[in-house]
C-alpha cells in the first residue's frame, strides 16, 4: 500500500490556511458583502493573499525562505508587468540572484493578483535564452559579435559624421525611442535627442492612440484615459468600440465582469465577434471603418428621442448644437444602415440602452484610432459622452485603454517630434522653459540644431520615416533625406507597408537596434553590413516608474541583474552621450550610481531623473509624484480600495493609487492625484476638476468658459475662468499670498512655466481654483481638417459606391510632419483601377490575448509561444467556400502592393462575410520563407511566422499620422 | 477537513489563458505538457461562444484511480488526487477513464521519466517530503504546503478559475448566480436540472485555438 500523504498531518503548517479560510468564507457568505475582500481574493478559499494582507512583504518572503531547500538568499522585488497599460503588480521572488518564482499581487487595488498569459508568464524574462547576449554587428551578411567598446565606437562615429556633414545634419539621424523604457528612460531619450540637435524622435505612441490624445485634447483638454479601469465598476453600461480588452487588457475585464454582476449592461461593436463580444449584452457588427457613422446613428436617436442631457451641454459644451444639426439630417437609420450595415431597430436599442444606463462609459483602442480618419473617430465617441453627460462621471467617462505598460507615460513625457515633454509643443517659449529646468543655456540647446527654424518644426514621424528615407529630397521639409534609424525599443513589423520598409532599411547607411531582443529590425532588410544590435536591459533589470493606462504611476524595483551583457537604456543613452560630447549637459544635477558587481557602467539615477520630471511637468501635473511617495504607494498598495483607488487611512490617506496624473504642484503640495478627469463633483485638491480652458475664451462671439455654477466643488470662483497666469492671480487678488521666493520665480509667468509651483499652490489650495481655467468641452474642433467629424471611406476600400459618397481628404504637402501625404489621389487611383473586384475583401488586424506588440519578446518566451505557434487569417466559411479553402490549410493572403504573406486559413463565424482578419504580433517570415538564417545564432524567436504587415498598405490620419491598419483589402487563394 | 475543487465559471472566463502560463511558469512544465488547457466551445458563434478551463478535476471518486493497475495514485485528505510516478508505467489506462484529459505522456524530461504520466496536482507535489528537490523535480512546486492555493486560480485574470475548498467556493459560485439571477452555462447544468442551457440549442461545437 502507498503511504497516503495528508496534509494536516503536518499540524501548524496548515491550521493557519484552515482558519483564514473560514474567516474569509464568512466574510464572503455573509449578508454584507466586503466587496474588497469578494473581489481581491474572489474564489480563492485559503491561502497567500490573506496573509499578504496582514503580513509586511518580507515576511512573507521569509516565511517561503525558510522552507526553500536550497537554502539561498531569499527576497521578494515588487515590479509591474511589462506587457500592456493595466499595470498588474508582481512580486518577484528571487533567490542568490536568481528569479525562482512569481507570486501574485493580491494587495493591488489594480489587479489584486490577476493576470492574463502573458502577465503570469513573466518571470521567462529572468531566463531571457532568446534574448540579443552581447553587442553585434553584421559582417558580410552574418551577426559577429563585437565588444560594446567597439560598438559604440563605430556607431557613435557614423552618427557623429551624419550629424557634422552639412550636406545631411542632426536632422538625417531618425530615433524610435519606446513606450517600453520607463518614464524616465523616456524622457531622457527627448532630452537626448534635444542635445543632438534634432527633433526627428517618435515612439510606439503614434501608431497607438496619437489620433487619441490629439482629438480627446482638443476636445477637452487632455488626452488621457479619463477615468481608470476600476472606475468600470461604477458604470451602468459600458461601449467597447474598436476595443478587443478581453485579449488586449485582458485583466480590464475583472473590473467589467464584477461590474456586469452588478448590473453593468456591456455592448461591444466590432467587425469581429471577438473574445470580448462574447461576453457582451448585446453585440453589433459593423463594417471595418464605420464608427462615425454607427456612434452618430446613436445620437440620431438620442436627439431625436430627447435622451442627452440638456443642462449639462449648456453648461460644459461648445458646438452641440451643430453637431445635432449634423447628426438629425445626415444621419438618418437609412444612411447609417448603409454605410455601417446595422439596421434602425438594433440602433435604436444600443442608443436607448446607452443613453438611459447612466452613468454609462465607452472604451475605444485601436479599432477607432488607427484610421485615416481616426481623429475625428475618437471625436465622435466623446461627443457621444458629451452629448450624454458622462464626462466628469464616476462611472462614466472615456476609458481609453492604452498598449503598451508605459506607452500613457512616453506619450507624456517622452521621445515626441512635436513636444518636449509634458506637451509644452517646441515653440521658443517651451524650450526656454525646458533648457532653465534642464539648467543649460538656451543658445547653447538652439546652436545644437541646424538652426532656430528647424528646432521649432515638428520633427517626422515613426509611421513615415520611411518616406524621410525614400522620398525625393526635394519634398521632404529638411535639409535631406534620413540616412541613418535607431530603433530604440521598437518593433517595425506593428508599422504598415512591410514592403516598403524594407526597401527604406536597405537604403539608409546604417540601422542602429538597442533592444533587449534582435527584433524583426535585425532580420528584415537584406544587407550586407551597416547594422548594430546593442543589448538593452529589460524593465526587470533596472528601476523605475511606468504611467499604467488610467494615469496611475507606479515604481518598479530592480529584480535582477542584466542579463548577459545588457546595459539599462539610460546608461547607453549617457554613453552616447559621453561620445557626443554633451554628457555633462545631459546629467547636469544627477546623482549616479557607481559600477559594482551588478552594474557594469556608471549610470544616472533613475530617482534624479524623476526628480527632474517633476520640475518641469506643471502642465499635466507630473510634478508632484516624487519617487518618495511613488514608493510608498507600492509598499501600502493594501490600503487603497479598489473601487476608488483611494487610501482610507494608512500613510497614504486620502491619495489615490499611484497618484494619477494630473497631480499638481509640488510634492510637498501633497495633491493626491486625479482618479477621474473633469469632476466637478470633487474639489480640485481631491482630484476634482472641470474642462480646460485652452482654446480661447471666445468664438465667433460665443464664449467657450464653463457658464456659470459649472465649476468644482468648493471653487472660490463661481464661473467659468481662463488659465492662470501672473496677471490673473494678480487680477484677483491672490498674488501677495505667494512667498517673496515665489513671486520672484513666478513673476511674467503662467502655471505651466512657473517653476516655484507657488502659483498652483494659491490656486488650488487656498482658492479651490483649477489652473488650467473652467472651460467648455468643443464638440467641433475648428482647427482640425473636420470641425465636426466626417465619416470618409478608406483610401483601399471594397465599396466604390460609398468611397464616392464619402471620399477621403485632398491630398497634403510636404510642410506636414515633413513628408507629403497623399489621400484623394490614391483612393481616385484605387477607384479608377477597378482596385476592389481584384481585392474584394476588407482586411483588418489586431492581437492576440499571448503576444505583446511586434512580438519578438513574447515570442521568445516558451510558454507563451507554446500557446500560439503560427499566424492565421479569419475567414468566414462563405468566403473560404468561394476560394476552395479549408480550415487549417496554408493560404497567401495577397495585397494590392504586390506583396503577399502565406498564413494559415482559420474558417470561422468570428468575421462575416467579406472581412478578414490577422493578428500583427508575426515576424521572421517574410513572404512564405522563413528568414532564422538572417536572425544573429541563438537569438530568433521561437515562434516565427508571415508579418500582416509586410501585406498593407498606405493611408495615414489626417492630423497625426496614424497609421490605417484596420481597413485595407487583400485576396486570399489556396497555397 | 477541506475538499479541494476547481470551478471555471464560463461567465468570466475569457480564454486568457493566464491559468495555462500560470502553471508552466510555477512548475517549470516543459513544452508539450499540458496540465491545463483553455477550450473555447462554439468559437465565434453570436450568443453561444463559452470558454473553460480544464485539468484534472480531483475527482471523489477518482475514475484514473479506480483502473490504474500498479494503484499509483491516491487522494490526500483535502481531495486532491495525486499519483507517484515512481510506480507508475506509463500504460495510458487512466488516459482513457479520465473525462476530461487530464493525463498528459511526456516524451522526456524532469516531469517524469520516459513514458510515465504527468496532471495537476492542485499544487500539492506528490508522495516526496513537501517541497523537496525530489518532489519539485518530479511534479513541480507544493503550494498547497506552503499554505497557498494553485498558481492557475490565484493568477486568474478575471477570478473565473476557482481553487479551494469546495464549501467556500460554492459560496462564492452562489452569490454570483444569485447577483445575475440565472444558473450558469456549466457542463452538466441543463442535465442536472432538466432545463435546456442557453447554449442547447445551437450548432454541435467546435473547438478552435485562436
Amino acid at each position: 500500500m502507498l503511504v497516503r500523504k495528508s496534509h494536516d498531518t503536518d499540524g501548524a503548517r496548515f491550521d493557519a490556511p484552515k482558519s483564514a479560510l473560514r474567516r474569509l468564507g464568512s466574510a464572503i457568505g455573509g449578508a454584507t458583502l466586503d466587496r474588497r475582500a469578494f473581489l481581491k481574493r474572489s474564489g480563492l478559499g485559503v491561502g497567500a493573499g490573506a496573509f499578504a494582507s496582514s503580513l509586511p512583504l518580507g515576511f512573507v518572503g521569509t516565511a517561503q525562505a525558510a522552507k526553500s531547500e536550497g537554502g539561498g538568499k531569499e527576497e521578494v522585488k515588487r515590479t509591474v508587468c511589462t506587457h500592456c497599460s493595466v499595470g498588474c503588480a508582481i512580486d518577484a521572488i528571487v533567490e542568490n540572484g536568481v528569479w525562482t518564482r512569481q507570486e501574485p499581487v493580491f494587495d493591488s487595488p489594480i489587479n489584486l493578483g490577476a493576470h492574463c498569459a502573458k502577465g503570469a508568464a513573466i518571470r521567462e524574462h529572468g531566463h531571457g535564452e532568446h534574448r540579443l547576449k552581447y553587442p553585434m554587428k553584421l559582417v558580410n551578411g552574418k551577426y559577429v559579435r563585437v565588444s560594446w567598446e567597439q560598438a559604440m565606437n563605430e556607431v557613435g562615429d557614423k552618427l557623429l559624421a551624419i550629424r557634422n556633414d552639412k550636406a545631411a545634419g542632426p536632422d538625417s539621424v531618425f530615433w524610435v525611442g519606446s513606450s517600453k523604457h520607463n518614464n524616465e528612460q523616456a524622457y531622457l531619450l527627448r532630452k537626448f535627442v534635444s542635445m543632438f540637435g534634432s527633433n526627428n524622435c517618435d515612439h510606439q505612441a503614434r501608431i497607438c492612440h496619437s489620433t487619441t490624445v490629439a482629438g480627446v485634447a482638443n476636445t477637452w483638454g487632455y488626452g488621457a484615459m479619463t477615468n481608470s479601469y476600476n472606475d468600470m465598476q461604477n458604470s451602468k453600461c459600458a461601449l467597447y468600440i474598436g476595443s478587443n480588452a478581453a485579449e488586449a487588457h485582458p485583466v480590464s475585464m475583472l473590473h467589467m465582469l464584477h461590474a456586469k454582476e452588478t448590473g453593468c449592461k456591456m455592448i461591444v461593436v466590432d467587425p469581429r465577434y471577438t473574445r470580448t463580444a462574447a461576453k457582451a449584452d448585446e453585440y453589433v457588427r459593423i463594417r471595418s471603418g464605420t464608427d462615425i457613422p454607427f456612434l452618430f446613428g446613436m445620437l440620431h436617436h438620442i436627439f431625436k428621442n430627447g435622451w442627452e442631457d440638456k443642462k449639462y451641454i449648456n453648461d460644459r459644451v461648445y458646438g452641440m448644437d451643430k453637431i445635432k444639426e449634423e447628426v438629425m439630417t445626415k444621419w438618418t437609420p437609412a444612411a447609417v444602415e448603409e454605410a455601417c450595415g446595422v439596421k434602425e431597430d438594433q440602433m435604436y436599442k444600443v442608443a436607448k440602452m446607452f443613453a438611459e444606463s447612466k452613468p454609462s462609459t465607452i472604451v475605444w483602442c485601436m479599432g477607432q484610432t488607427q484610421h485615416t480618419i481616426g481623429n475625428a473617430m475618437v471625436r465622435a465617441s466623446c461627443i457621444l459622452q458629451l452629448a450624454l453627460g458622462n464626462i466628469g462621471v464616476s462611472g462614466g467617462g472615456a476609458n481609453i485603454f492604452r498598449g503598451h505598460d508605459n506607452v500613457q507615460g512616453a506619450t507624456d513625457v517622452g521621445p515626441n517630434p512635436d513636444s518636449l515633454p509634458g506637451y509644452y509643443g517646441i515653440n521658443t517659449g517651451a524650450w526656454k522653459h525646458w533648457a532653465a529646468v534642464w539648467g543649460t543655456d538656451y543658445e547653447w540647446l538652439k546652436g545644437r540644431f541646424q538652426s532656430q527654424t528647424m528646432m521649432e518644426k515638428p520633427g517626422t514621424t515613426v509611421s513615415r520615416w520611411i518616406d524621410a528615407v525614400m522620398d525625393d529630397p526635394n519634398t521632404i521639409d529638411q535639409e535631406t533625406n534620413v540616412k541613418a534609424i535607431v530603433f530604440w525599443g521598437h518593433a517595425p513589423n506593428s508599422q504598415t507597408r512591410g514592403v516598403e520598409m524594407k526597401k527604406a532599411m536597405e537604403k539608409v547607411d546604417l540601422m542602429v537596434i538597442i533592444d533587449p531582443y534582435p527584433t524583426a529590425a535585425a532580420a528584415m532588410p537584406d544587407r550586407k553590413e551597416g547594422v548594430y544590435l546593442l543589448p538593452a536591459c529589460t524593465q526587470f533589470e533596472t528601476s523605475g516608474s511606468a504611467t499604467a493606462s488610467n494615469r496611475s504611476i507606479q515604481w518598479r524595483e530592480r529584480v535582477i541583474s542584466p542579463l548577459f551583457e545588457s546595459q539599462t537604456d539610460h546608461a547607453i543613452m549617457y554613453a552616447f552621450a559621453k561620445k557626443f560630447g554633451f554628457a555633462e549637459q545631459l546629467t547636469k544635477g544627477y546623482k549616479f550610481v557607481k559600477p559594482d558587481g551588478d552594474r557594469k557602467w556608471e549610470e544616472p539615477e533613475v530617482e534624479s531623473i524623476l526628480r527632474e520630471i517633476n520640475r518641469g511637468t506643471f502642465t499635466i501635473g507630473y510634478s508632484g509624484q516624487s519617487p518618495e511617495r511613488l514608493k510608498l504607494h507600492m509598499k501600502h498598495m493594501h490600503t487603497f480600495d479598489p473601487k476608488t483607488l483611494k487610501a482610507n487611512g494608512g500613510p497614504c490617506n486620502g491619495e489615490y493609487f499611484g497618484l494619477p496624473w494630473p497631480c499638481y504642484g509640488t510634492p510637498e503640495m501633497k495633491h493626491p492625484g486625479s482618479p477621474n478627469l473633469y469632476d466637478t463633483s470633487k474639489h480640485v485638491m481631491d482630484g476634482g476638476g472641470n474642462f480646460r480652458a485652452n482654446f480661447g475664451v471666445e468664438r465667433e462671439g460665443v464664449s467657450l468658459l464653463a457658464e456659470d455654477g459649472s465649476h468644482s466643488k468648493g471653487a472660490d470662483l463661481t464661473t467659468g475662468y481662463p488659465e492662470l497666469d501672473h496677471v490673473l492671480l494678480k487680477k484677483l487678488g491672490w498674488w501677495d499670498e505667494l512667498t517673496e521666493e515665489e513671486k520672484k520665480k513666478a513673476e511674467g509667468k503662467n502655471w505651466k512655466t512657473d517653476l516655484s509651483g507657488g502659483m498652483i499652490r494659491v490656486f488650488m489650495k487656498n482658492h479651490g481654483c483649477h489652473p488650467f481655467g473652467n472651460a467648455k468641452a468643443r464638440a467641433i474642433v475648428w482647427n482640425f481638417p473636420d470641425g465636426i467629424p466626417q465619416h470618409r471611406e478608406p483610401l483601399y476600400g471594397t465599396n466604390a459606391d460609398l468611397m464616392k459618397k464619402y471620399p477621403t481628404h485632398a491630398d497634403k504637402g510636404g510642410a506636414f510632419w515633413r513628408v507629403k501625404t497623399l489621400y484623394k489621389s490614391v483612393q481616385d487611383k484605387n477607384l479608377a483601377d477597378g482596385v476592389a473586384t481584384k481585392f474584394p475583401l476588407i482586411l483588418t488586424s489586431g492581437r492576440l490575448v499571448e503576444y505583446e506588440g511586434g512580438g519578438e519578446e513574447t515570442r521568445s518566451n516558451p510558454w507563451l509561444a507554446e500557446l500560439q505557434q503560427e499566424n492565421f487569417v479569419e475567414i468566414n466559411e462563405k468566403d473560404a467556400n468561394d476560394r476552395g479553402i479549408r480550415n487549417n490549410e496554408y493560404v497567401w493572403v495577397k495585397s494590392p502592393t504586390g506583396a503577399q504573406i502565406k498564413v494559415k486559413a482559420m474558417v470561422t463565424p468570428r468575421v462575416g462575410p467579406g472581412t478578414t482578419f490577422i493578428p500583427f504580433h508575426f515576424s521572421g517570415w517574410w513572404q512564405g520563407k522563413d528568414i532564422l538564417e538572417k536572425y544573429p545564432d541563438g537569438a530568433a524567436p521561437i515562434v516565427r511566422a508571415e508579418a500582416v504587415n509586410t501585406a498593407t498598405t498606405y493611408g495615414y490620419d489626417s492630423v497625426t499620422m496614424m497609421q490605417e491598419t484596420k481597413t485595407t483589402i487583400c485576396e486570399i487563394v489556396r497555397a | 477537513m477541506a475538499r479541494m475543487k476547481f470551478i471555471c465559471d464560463a461567465e468570466r472566463c475569457i480564454e486568457c489563458n493566464g491559468c495555462v502560463t500560470a502553471c508552466k511558469n510555477e512548475h517549470d512544465v516543459p513544452w508539450g505538457v499540458n496540465r491545463r488547457r483553455v477550450v473555447t466551445l462554439n468559437d465565434g458563434i453570436v450568443g453561444a461562444e463559452r470558454s473553460i478551463s480544464v485539468a484534472c478535476m480531483h475527482c471523489s471518486d477518482a475514475p484514473c484511480k479506480a483502473v490504474c493497475p500498479v494503484n499509483c495514485f491516491y487522494t490526500t485528505d483535502d481531495g486532491v488526487v495525486l499519483h507517484d510516478k515512481d510506480l507508475c508505467i506509463g500504460c495510458g489506462y487512466c488516459f482513457y477513464a479520465c473525462p476530461f484529459g487530464a493525463p498528459q505522456f511526456p516524451q522526456a524530461g524532469a516531469f517524469g521519466l520516459r513514458g510515465k504520466m504527468d496532471k495537476c496536482t492542485f499544487c500539492a507535489g506528490g508522495p516526496e517530503k513537501d517541497n523537496t528537490k525530489g518532489e519539485i523535480e518530479k511534479y513541480g512546486r507544493n503550494r498547497l504546503a506552503e499554505g497557498k492555493l494553485p498558481a492557475c486560480a490565484e493568477m486568474c485574470s478575471t477570478k473565473a478559475l476557482l481553487a479551494g475548498d469546495g464549501d467556500v467556493l460554492s459560496d462564492i459560485y452562489r452569490e454570483r448566480v444569485m447577483r445575475r439571477g440565472r444558473g450558469g452555462d456549466l457542463w452538466g447544468h441543463a442535465t442536472a436540472y432538466g432545463v435546456k442551457a442557453a447554449t442547447s440549442q445551437q450548432p454541435a461545437p467546435t473547438q478552435q485555438k485562436s
